[in-house]
C-alpha cells in the first residue's frame, strides 16, 4: 500500500516518482539500468564539476528537506581546491510530521538516490558519502545498502568508476529515533556518534566545519534525486517546470481531512492551494468544510481556510500594488507561501476540516515538540515542555484566562533564542494557532473564570 | 534500569557470538575515519541481538572504538529507539503524531492496549522512558511520534512492518498475522 495512487493526476509531472510508480517496477539495479538508470552519471563523469555545479544553479533547485535553501548556492560554497576531505551526507530521516515522500523513493527506487549521490560527489570532490536514514525504516536501510553493493559490484561505485579514476564508497547509517537528528548539524554529531545537539552556526556551516570539522553538503533524499533530471532535462528544461525561483517539481504530501489524501509530485507552483485541496484531493470529507491548513510540514505556520493574505504584488508598469487575495488562491510556491508568512517547509500539507479543535490540534503539535527537543538550549528545553503543559491543561478543563497570552509569550521567548531552528519550529504552531484562532482559544481560557 | 543481566541471568556480553564480532568489524570498516561514527551502528547491533542495551553492552561498545562507557551511555539514554530493559518478543509502535491523531490513533493505541493486556495509564508513563510488557511477556507498546506515512492515517509498526490505515477492529488479525507466537 502506498501514498501514491496509481494513476497520476492530470496535473502531476512524475520525475522522482516516475520509475517507482511504473508497474512492476523493482527496487534492483537491473530496473533501474532498463529504465535509464546511471546514463546520467555517464554523463557527469565526462563533465566538469564546476559544469555540474552551474547546472544545479541554472536549475533553481531549492533544497526538499524544509529550509528551502538554493542548492547550487549550497553546493558553491564548497572550495574545489582547499586540499581537505569533502563529505556528502543525505539527510533521509524524514521526520517532519506531515511530510511522507521520501519514504518512497528509499524502499521502491533506491538507485535513483545512489545515481544522484554519485553525481553529487563527482561535482563536490567528495570521495566518501553516508546516506542518513531514519531507524523507524528498517527495511529501507536493508534495500538502500543492498542497493549500494550491487551499484559497486556494476562499477558505478567504489575505486575507478566507470573507469574514470573518480573513486567513491558509500554507507548507510541508521538514525535512532530522534527527530532533531533531522537538522543538519544535529545529524552530522549524530554521524560522529555523539549525542545529536545542534552545532551553532556561524561558525559551524557544514561546508566549512561539516562532518570531522570538513566541508560537507547535507542534502535530503528529495534534492539528492533531482540531480540526474537535471542533468536529463537539461537545466534550463528543468527550471521551467517551476516559477523562476523554485525550479523542477516538487512533492506535495497531503494528510489530514481530505478525501484522497497521498504524495503527488506537480511541477513547482503548477497549483494553488485550492486546487491541490479540491481537484487533486477531492476536497472536504462530505458534509465538512476546511478551517485548518498547515502548509509546509507541522513547523510551519497554520493558514486559516477563511482567511484573506494582502501582499504586494509587482503591476504590469513595475510599481508595488497591494492585492488581496483567498489563502486558497496562494500558489504553491516557495515564494508564494513565504509571502503570506509561512512556508512550503518539506511540502507536508497537514489539513483540519471543521469538525476539529484547535486547541487540541495545537496541544498534539506541543507534545510532539516537548518530546524531541533536544535539550541543549534552555528557552526550548523548558519553553516546549511548558506549552505542551498548558495546552494539555486548558484541554483538560483548567484554562484560565491570562493562558493565551501567557503561551504566546513563551513561544516568543524561545523563537531566536536557540542554537537551532529547533526553537523556531516549536513556537511557530503556538505564536500561529494563537493569532489564526485566538476565538478558541479565548473560550476554552475563560471556561474556569 | 534493570541490572547486569540476560533472560538467564548473565552479563549480555557474556554471550556474543563469534559472527557478532564480524559483524562488529564489518560496521567499523563503514567508518574509516572516526571509530566513534559507528557507535549509534553498534548500539543497534546490540539491541538487535539481545533485545536490550545492558551496562556490559555499554561497556563492550565503549572499550570496542577506544572510548569511556559515558560516551555510550549517553546515547543509550538520549536516543529514543535505544532501550536497558528487555522488552516483550514484539514491539508495538503506534503514531502519536497530527495526521494519525486526526485519523484516530488513539483509539487505535489503546485498542492495541486492551488487546494485549498493558494497562493504558501505564503505558503512557512510559512515554520516552523503556517499554512496558504485556503480563504474558509477548508485547510492548510505545506510543510514537510520525512514522512518516501520514497520508495512509493512522499508521502502526509491528516489529520491522509498517502497517497503514488501521482500524481499532483490526488489531486482533494483525497481531495474530505479524508477531510470533508464545514459547
Amino acid at each position: 500500500m502506498s501514498c501514491i495512487h496509481p494513476a497520476p493526476h492530470p496535473k502531476e509531472r512524475r520525475i522522482i516518482f516516475g520509475n517507482l510508480t511504473q508497474p512492476g517496477y523493482a527496487p534492483d539495479l537491473k530496473t533501474y539500468v532498463a529504465h535509464g538508470g546511471y546514463e546520467q552519471l555517464r554523463k557527469a563523469l565526462s563533465m566538469t564539476p564546476s559544469a555540474i555545479i552551474d547546472a544545479v544553479k541554472a536549475a533553481n533547485l531549492r533544497g526538499r528537506g524544509g529550509a528551502g535553501f538554493p542548492c547550487g548556492i549550497k553546493w558553491s560554497f564548497i572550495k574545489q581546491d582547499d586540499g581537505k576531505p569533502h563529505y556528502l551526507v543525505v539527510n533521509g530521516d524524514e521526520s517532519e510530521p506531515g511530510t511522507f515522500k521520501d519514504r518512497y523513493i528509499l524502499h521502491e527506487d533506491p538507485h535513483q538516490l545512489i545515481e544522484g549521490v554519485a553525481i553529487s560527489s563527482f561535482a563536490l570532490g567528495v570521495k566518501l558519502a553516508y546516506i542518513y536514514i531514519r531507524c523507524e525504516f528498517p527495511a529501507a536501510a536493508k534495500i538502500v545498502a543492498a542497493a549500494i553493493a550491487e551499484a559497486k559490484a556494476a562499477g558505478f561505485l567504489g575505486t575507478n568508476i566507470l573507469g574514470t579514476g573518480f573513486s567513491l564508497d558509500v554507507f548507510v547509517h541508521q538514525g535512532a529515533g530522534a527527530y532533531i537528528c533531522g537538522e543538519e548539524t544535529s545529524l552530522i554529531e549524530s554521524l560522529e556518534g555523539k549525542r545529536p545537539y545542534p552545532r551553532i552556526k556561524p561558525p559551524y556551516f557544514p561546508a566549512v566545519f561539516g562532518l570531522y570539522m570538513n566541508p560537507t553538503v547535507v542534502n535530503n533524499v528529495e534534492t539528492i534525486c533531482h540531480i540526474p533530471h537535471i542533468l536529463r532535462l537539461g537545466p534550463e528544461e528543468y527550471a521551467k517546470m517551476g516559477t523562476p525561483g523554485d525550479g523542477g517539481t516538487r512533492t506535495l504530501c497531503v494528510s489530514g481531512d481530505v478525501q484522497r489524501p497521498g504524495a503527488y509530485e506537480l511541477p513547482a507552483g503548477a497549483v494553488t492551494l485550492r486546487e491541490l485541496l479540491y481537484d487533486i484531493c477531492g476536497g472536504p470529507k462530505p458534509g465538512r468544510s476546511f478551517k485548518a491548513i498547515i502548509p509546509g510540514g507541522s513547523s510551519a505556520k497554520v493558514l486559516r481556510a477563511d482567511e484573506k493574505i494582502k501582499r504586494k504584488v509587482k503591476g504590469p508598469d513595475g510599481t508595488m500594488l497591494d492585492q488581496e487575495i483567498d489563502v486558497l488562491d496562494l500558489v504553491m510556491d516557495a515564494a508564494s507561501l513565504a509571502g503570506a508568512g509561512t512556508m512550503i517547509g518539506s511540502g507536508g500539507v497537514i489539513v483540519m476540516d471543521d469538525t476539529r479543535n484547535m486547541v487540541e490540534t495545537l496541544n498534539n503539535l506541543n507534545l510532539f515538540y516537548a518530546h524531541e527537543s533536544c535539550g541543549q538550549c534552555t528557552p526550548c528545553r523548558e519553553g516546549s515542555l511548558w506549552m505542551a503543559k498548558m495546552s494539555s491543561r486548558m484541554l483538560a478543563g483548567g484554562g484560565v484566562e491570562n493562558d493565551p497570552k501567557k503561551l504566546k509569550s513563551i513561544a516568543d521567548n524561545i523563537a531566536g533564542r536557540t542554537v537551532c531552528a529547533f526553537g523556531e519550529a516549536a513556537s511557530w504552531p503556538t505564536q500561529s494557532f494563537l493569532e489564526k484562532f485566538p476565538e478558541e482559544f479565548a473560550a476554552i481560557a475563560t471556561k474556569n473564570k | 534500569m534493570t541490572g547486569n543481566t540476560t533472560a538467564n541471568g548473565g552479563r549480555q556480553a557474556d554471550s556474543i557470538p563469534a559472527n557478532f564480532i564480524l559483524e562488529a568489524n564489518e560496521i567499523l570498516s563503514h567508518y574509516p575515519v572516526s571509530k566513534r561514527s559507528a557507535s549509534l551502528p553498534l548500539i543497534h547491533l546490540w539491541q538487535n541481538h539481545f533485545g536490550h542495551i545492558d551496562p556490559s553492552g555499554i561497556e563492550w561498545i565503549a572499550a570496542k572504538l577506544d572510548l569511556q562507557p559515558i560516551n555510550i551511555y549517553e546515547l543509550v539514554t538520549f536516543y529514543p529507539w535505544f532501550r536497558q530493559t528487555a522488552p516483550g518478543k514484539n514491539i508495538i509502535r503506534v503514531c502519536r503524531t497530527l495526521s494519525c491523531a486526526l485519523a484516530g490513533s488513539k483509539d487505535l493505541y489503546e485498542k492495541f492496549c486492551e488487546t494485549i493486556g498493558i494497562d493504558i495509564e501505564e503505558a503512557r508513563a512510559h512515554h520516552g522512558d523503556g517499554m512496558p510488557v504485556s503480563p504474558d511477556g509477548n508485547y510492548s507498546i510505545e506510543f510514537v511520534e510520525c512514522l512518516a506515512s501520514c497520508g495512509s492515517a493512522p499508521v502502526c509498526m509491528v516489529n520491522d512492518e509498517l502497517h497503514e490505515r488501521v482500524a481499532p477492529e483490526d488489531v486482533p488479525s494483525l497481531l495474530s498475522r505479524s508477531t510470533s507466537p508464545a514459547n
